[in-house]
């Protein structure tokens, strides 16, 4: 299958190893991976500040760039979540825009959904010793629904050892401008998840999001702890 | 007056005790109300339903108050129609007034606390007692309520028993919840005895028939409902329903959702007036105060479904840390955040759709499926709209738009930002970032990689 790789702005960024692990995983699966360098960002930061405009431009964008691929896979049920579910009423009152939107938004994926719930894979082949505890970010577990696939995903890599989190389905506190906005209260949900995470005594703390993971991987690096955030694409690249 | 809610939430996120108090009670109310709806396999239906149910209330709520007027007139009851807080507030004083009493009883009504009834009503020289045990505590304690549902969450029981021990004068009191309770009783029951006029508020009003419901726990309210003269109920207009048969969805919904209960111990029903049996004298104040102005935003008009069972505070991060007077509003949590800056209109409450981290818990959770995030968003759209704020930050996202609106300028400023960032990286990481102090206050953050990705692709 040929698929183009939505490396979102952020992880092509900050965070360009999730990107490049799911270049690799892909890849050792045999498919085809394309990136396409005109693409930027979907716009979720702008619509969800309230910048509507912007937003809607940089759905356009999107749209123009992505329109014709067969399969788009991005490590980010955040942004996967903004395209599927908030592009429809971005561009309503745009006919032709709303037309484009509903043919390309079944063809946006997020990446488990795209192992597990498209391909039909949980073992990916992927080898990585280590204690992981999994954080199911909020836009992955009730926006895109993703369910179990990344615990099973998890689950099938072999010599990885899963602990559960404790109160693992609570937002970490990021949400994007929220985490500047109101940077007091975030960081007091912070607070509350690291510890859990800790607790957990996991070398890693992995997740579908690398937003949420830039998020608690901030505060755990501050804080001195010894465990470490990798993306869920990371993990499953791995394969020493 | 109003702080905001980024400097609301300081005084709360800075006090140990109260954020002990707020995560205890709320995870307490949480596991019980899993657990109740996880009894229902049909609890999806029942949500599509009272979802249903409020919407078609929403779609012809003109025909149906003037329905409701009609049945309760036809019932012996009085209605009255206010167009604000401050009409109501007027209505209500007047009617107390006219029976000559100078003492009134309340059974909880989030309606009144939103028109300031009380206040209105105690500077016309009228005693006004909260019976709701919950509201009688933050009475004796001059506080707002903090919870729709437990406006006195943010205190404990060590707390309680302390202002029991001051304000009722019962110095020996200990911190039993039996003995605390039985305090209560007693400080009531004389008044409820000797009151003449009760005032109310409503979970539901029957379209149909005319018929007020309210639901408790405590059986201040069929006291109130039942022994006095008077009874002056107060009613959003949003709290109607089409038929008593929808009242079998929601009153299943409702205490499941809000307390984690089958059934909660009290339902009252009442119907106008019987000769012999309760009031002589009942009065319906139908309150608008903005509800036609939330009515007419196609998808801000869902917060008027709300049937304050308050399950979204109680899983909401952000409600859980803060606590509800961060909120600076009767309604708190994430419902509170799209229902009072919609009430009060542009410019009074623009902080609170900002308070959310967007997380989505509410919506799930919420009895009648209203999209709380989907209104967050959609009044972030609004204020940024209609009175553009934050100079600064608007200067910024149209910066950055500018920059994601082309891949040249975005690889442009990838390596503007790494040049930039470079002498504040220790180790991998930013410690600290001038004008990204919010962040970095707290938590490290990643600078720009060595290689962005696109780098690493064309190298491929």
């Amino acid at each position: 299958m040929k698929i183009s790789l939505f490396v979102t702005c952020l992880s092509d960024t900050v965070a360009p190893e999730a990107g490049r692990a799911v270049v690799r995983v892909l890849e050792r699966l045999g498919h085809t991976v394309e990136f396409r360098p005109e693409q930027t960002c979907c716009g979720q930061l702008h619509l969800n500040t309230g910048y509507r405009r912007e937003a809607r431009q940089l759905a356009r964008r999107f749209v123009r760039v992505f329109g014709d691929a067969e399969v788009v896979v991005a490590p980010s049920a955040s942004c996967v979540g903004t395209v599927r579910e908030l592009y429809p009423s971005l561009a309503q009152g745009d006919a032709a825009f709303e037309r484009q939107v509903d043919a390309l938004v079944p063809r946006v994926v997020e990446l488990s959904q795209l192992l597990v719930g498209r391909l039909g894979l949980e073992d990916v082949g992927a080898s990585f010793p280590h204690r992981v505890t999994y954080h199911p970010t909020c836009h992955s577990l009730r926006v895109l629904n993703v369910g179990d696939a990344p615990l099973r995903l998890l689950r099938a890599v072999r010599g990885l050892e899963l602990v559960d989190l404790r109160d693992a389905t609570e937002c970490c506190g990021f949400g994007g401008t929220f985490a500047v906005k109101n940077a007091e209260t975030s960081a007091a949900i912070l607070a509350d998840k690291v510890r859990s995470i800790v607790d957990t005594d996991a070398e890693i703390c992995t997740a579908a999001d690398s937003s949420c993971l830039l998020h608690i991987g901030g505060a755990l690096s501050r804080g001195g702890c010894a465990v470490r955030t990798a993306h869920l694409a990371e993990i499953l690249a791995a394969d020493a | 007056m109003r702080k905001g809610f980024p400097a609301a939430a300081q005084d709360a996120l800075g006090d140990a005790q109260l954020r002990r108090n707020l995560l205890v009670a709320t995870h307490a109310i949480r596991a019980k109300r899993l657990a109740a709806v996880g009894e229902r396999p049909d609890w999806e239906e029942l949500r599509e339903a009272g979802r249903t149910i409020k919407r078609r209330v929403l779609r012809h709520l003109d025909a149906y108050l003037i329905q409701f007027e009609q049945a309760v007139e036809r019932a012996g009851g009085h209605v009255h129609w206010a167009r604000d807080g401050e009409e109501a507030c007027r209505v209500v004083q007047g009617l107390v007034t006219a029976t000559g009493q100078h003492e009134v009883v309340k059974v909880k009504s989030l309606t009144t606390d939103e028109i300031q009834l009380n206040e209105t009503l105690a500077a016309a020289g009228i005693d006004v007692l909260e019976t709701d045990l919950a509201e009688l505590i933050c009475q004796l304690a001059g506080e707002e309520s903090s919870h729709i549902l437990v406006p006195a969450i943010h205190k404990n029981r060590i707390e309680i028993r302390d202002l029991f021990r001051r304000e009722l004068a019962l110095p020996h009191l200990s911190e039993e919840p039996r003995e605390l309770a039985e305090a209560a009783r007693l400080h009531l029951r004389e008044r409820f005895l000797r009151a003449r006029v009760a005032i109310s508020g409503a979970n539901f009003a029957v379209a149909e028939t005319g018929t007020i419901c309210i639901v408790e726990s405590e059986g201040n309210g069929r006291f109130c409902t039942t022994l006095p003269d008077t009874l002056i109920t107060i009613l959003g207009i949003e709290k109607l329903v089409p038929t008593p048969e929808d009242l079998e969805v929601l009153l299943q919904l409702l205490p499941r959702s809000s307390t984690g209960e089958r059934m909660n111990p009290y339902t009252s029903l009442w119907t106008g007036v019987t000769p012999g049996d309760g009031p002589r004298e009942f009065h319906v104040v139908l309150l608008d105060a903005g509800r036609t102005d939330v009515l007419a935003d196609e998808v801000g008009r869902q917060a008027l479904a709300c049937i304050r069972c308050s399950a979204c505070l109680n899983v909401c991060p952000v409600y859980t840390r803060t606590g509800g007077h961060a909120y600076e509003s009767v309604y708190p949590g994430p419902i509170g955040a799209i229902l009072t800056p919609q009430l009060q209109g542009p410019g009074r409450a623009d902080s609170l759709p900002y308070a959310s981290s967007l997380c989505g818990a509410c919506y799930e959770v919420c009895p009648v499926k209203i999209d709380i995030p989907e209104v967050l968003v959609h009044l972030r759209g609004r204020i940024v709209a209609e009175a553009p704020p934050w100079r600064a930050e608007r200067a910024a996202m149209s910066a950055l738009a500018w920059v994601f609106g082309s891949e040249r300028r975005l690889g442009r400023a990838q390596r503007l930002g790494r040049l930039v960032g470079r002498p504040f990286v220790r180790r991998g990481r930013i410690r600290q970032l001038p004008g990204l102090r919010a962040w970095t206050d707290t938590r490290d953050l990643r600078p720009v990689a060595s290689q962005t990705f696109r780098e690493w692709w064309a190298s491929r």
